[in-house]
């Protein structure tokens, strides 16, 4: 079990993370998820003691990180946001380096490393060059050194970061195989990725944390939050933006308007609302002679209770 | 011990793979070769004294190497993030910082040895002894390796290259003129100064005429622990940041 009280970190002045506590129990899969400078990198690299924390404390099956870091690096494969490649070296000598650092025999790594090939399916690039290899390849071999040694637990700073979309799926599978035998704890921004990975999700924003649950259980206590958004030609004259922002806020339902962007010609408004109220929108909408070009009701679950968590975190919402 | 001898493999075979410290050698090794052969061979001299001047030349392409062969050694690993794999692994500052100056010394120590050919001519040409060349390459080993110290700490202080280059270099130039400045000032600083100074002291007085002396080998030693220490200590104060 990895716990985290009152966890802290400053960098000069300004507050990074905390204070934040929460626990990860074994075998659990764990996502990270928040806005750029919400925090993770922050709080991952705590945990994989690589950066030391400005308060609180973080025990990893029972021992404590801080003062014990030496103990604790043994149990963790940490991949970073950039993996921590030697472009020299072949995948095959890089991974005996990785493990023979992590306290392996020489026949102990020789035996695993086929393991770690198949699993990380990199196989076919095995006696290449890192450097010559690509982006999707690269972030793999940052896998295969993070579970080389058998790590009981696995923390991953966004692994599909800069990955295609193929990539991005075959990373997936990966992760997903990896939970069978490591507790992992991944990071992201992106909402689809997390919720299709993780058994529970902590939400961060501005270094706090936010939310904690499954996915399912974030969404229900935010239940009562919709989103809508609405697309509405520009009507011509002086300020539209404050013309339809006028008539969107005076709808039954509608909480908070957005800021808007232009798209498709018109400008689209996201509504955070208590209801679905498309239809007294569009009404509004058609009532104050402006033309609806989109109106839409549709984000997932998580994606509002995030919108809305870090909404939140902003001071926005 | 064991973290040390791993991550020397590595270093080693990264020196022996890449290209960069190939040419470093090649480039130095041809500069000396020139020297050697454009002023330690001119007119009729002591064989002895062709010998000295061999070693001076020398002294010069083991401290560019110190240099040159260790300014990436820390700061490329920052720069490149592979550094991570280093600290989050159960490896101490120590260890890391050995690993890389014992591969760095090992480079060193083949590149010094690709000029041997020079002393051997002499040896065949004139009267000098095995003795007085062991004692000038311990000398220019010695020396090549405090300059390797030196170039880690400047690397060990700095992400980018260029700069970590500039400190190491601007820290081994100091030492090897401080017998120079020193001379400007008055006693006792004058001979404490005179006693740091990295090149003509202890190596022109002593290992360049084939003179091995106690003194100046604690010294060398000396001078690489130090500098070492300052690495692992700046690696310490960074490795949680």
């Amino acid at each position: 079990m990895i716990r985290a009280t009152n966890l802290s970190k400053f960098y000069g002045g300004k507050r990074a993370l905390g204070p934040v506590s929460f626990e990860i129990n074994d075998g659990e899969t764990v996502g990270f998820l928040g806005l750029n400078g919400a925090g993770k990198t922050t709080a991952l690299r705590i945990l994989a003691c690589d950066l030391r924390p400005s308060g609180g404390s973080v025990e990893v099956g029972g021992v404590d990180a801080v003062n014990d870091a030496h103990e604790v690096r043994k149990r963790i494969g940490f991949l970073p946001e950039h993996p921590p490649l030697y472009q020299d070296m072949t995948v095959l000598d890089y991974l005996s380096f990785s493990g023979e650092l992590r306290g392996m025999s020489r026949s102990q790594v020789k035996r695993r490393i086929p393991d770690v090939l198949d699993i990380t399916d990199l196989g076919e690039v095995s006696e290449d060059v890192i450097g010559t290899l690509s982006h999707g390849f690269r972030q793999r071999v940052g896998v295969a050194q993070a579970i080389i040694h058998q790590p009981k637990f696995l923390i991953l700073d966004e692994p599909t970061r800069g990955l295609d979309p193929v990539q991005i799926v075959e990373m997936r599978n990966l992760i997903h195989d990896l939970k069978q035998n490591h507790t992992v704890m991944i990071s992201s921004h992106i909402l689809t990725e997390i919720s299709q990975t993780c058994d529970r999700l902590l939400v961060l924003g501005k270094g706090k944390l936010l939310g904690s649950g499954s996915e399912h259980e974030l969404a229900a206590s935010e239940s009562e939050i919709r989103q809508v958004t609405v697309t509405v030609r520009p009507p011509a004259g002086d300020d539209p933006k404050a013309k339809i922002r006028t008539v969107l806020e005076a709808v039954d339902g509608v909480k908070a308007v957005g800021e808007p962007f232009e798209q498709g010609g018109g400008l689209q408004f996201s509504l955070t609302t208590n209801k679905d109220c498309r239809a007294e929108v569009s009404r509004a909408v058609v009532d104050a002679k402006l033309d609806l070009l989109k109106l839409d009701y549709g984000r997932s679950e998580l994606e509002n209770t995030f919108i809305r968590l870090v909404g939140g975190a902003d001071g926005s919402n | 011990m064991a973290a040390t001898s791993i991550i020397y493999r590595r270093e080693l075979g990264a020196y022996l793979r890449s290209y960069f410290p190939w040419v470093i050698a090649a480039v130095l090794l041809l500069a000396d070769g020139i020297l050697f052969q454009a002023y330690a061979m001119q007119g009729e001299q002591l064989s002895a004294i062709v010998l000295e001047r061999f070693f001076y030349f020398s002294s010069g392409v083991a401290l560019f190497a110190g240099i040159l062969l260790s300014f990436r050694l820390i700061a490329e690993e920052r720069q490149t993030h592979s550094i991570v794999l280093l600290t989050t692994s159960p490896v101490r500052d120590v260890q890391i910082v050995l690993g890389k100056f014992f591969a760095a010394l090992t480079f060193l120590a083949i590149l010094l040895a690709l000029s041997f050919y020079m002393p051997l001519l002499i040896k065949v040409n004139g009267k000098i002894t095995f003795a007085q060349v062991l004692v000038g390459y311990l000398g220019l080993l010695l020396l090549g390796g405090a300059a390797l110290s030196i170039g880690i700490f400047g690397s060990s202080l700095a992400k980018n290259q260029i700069i970590a280059a500039l400190a190491g270099a601007a820290i081994v130039f100091i030492m090897c003129f401080l017998y120079m400045f020193a001379k400007k000032l008055d006693s006792p600083v004058r001979e404490v100064l005179q006693e740091l100074d990295l090149w003509w002291i202890h190596f022109q007085n002593s290992f360049m005429r084939g003179v091995l002396n106690l003194k100046d080998v604690v010294y060398y030693l000396a001078v690489i622990y130090f500098f070492l220490l300052l690495a692992v200590k700046t690696l310490e104060a960074k490795r949680w940041q």
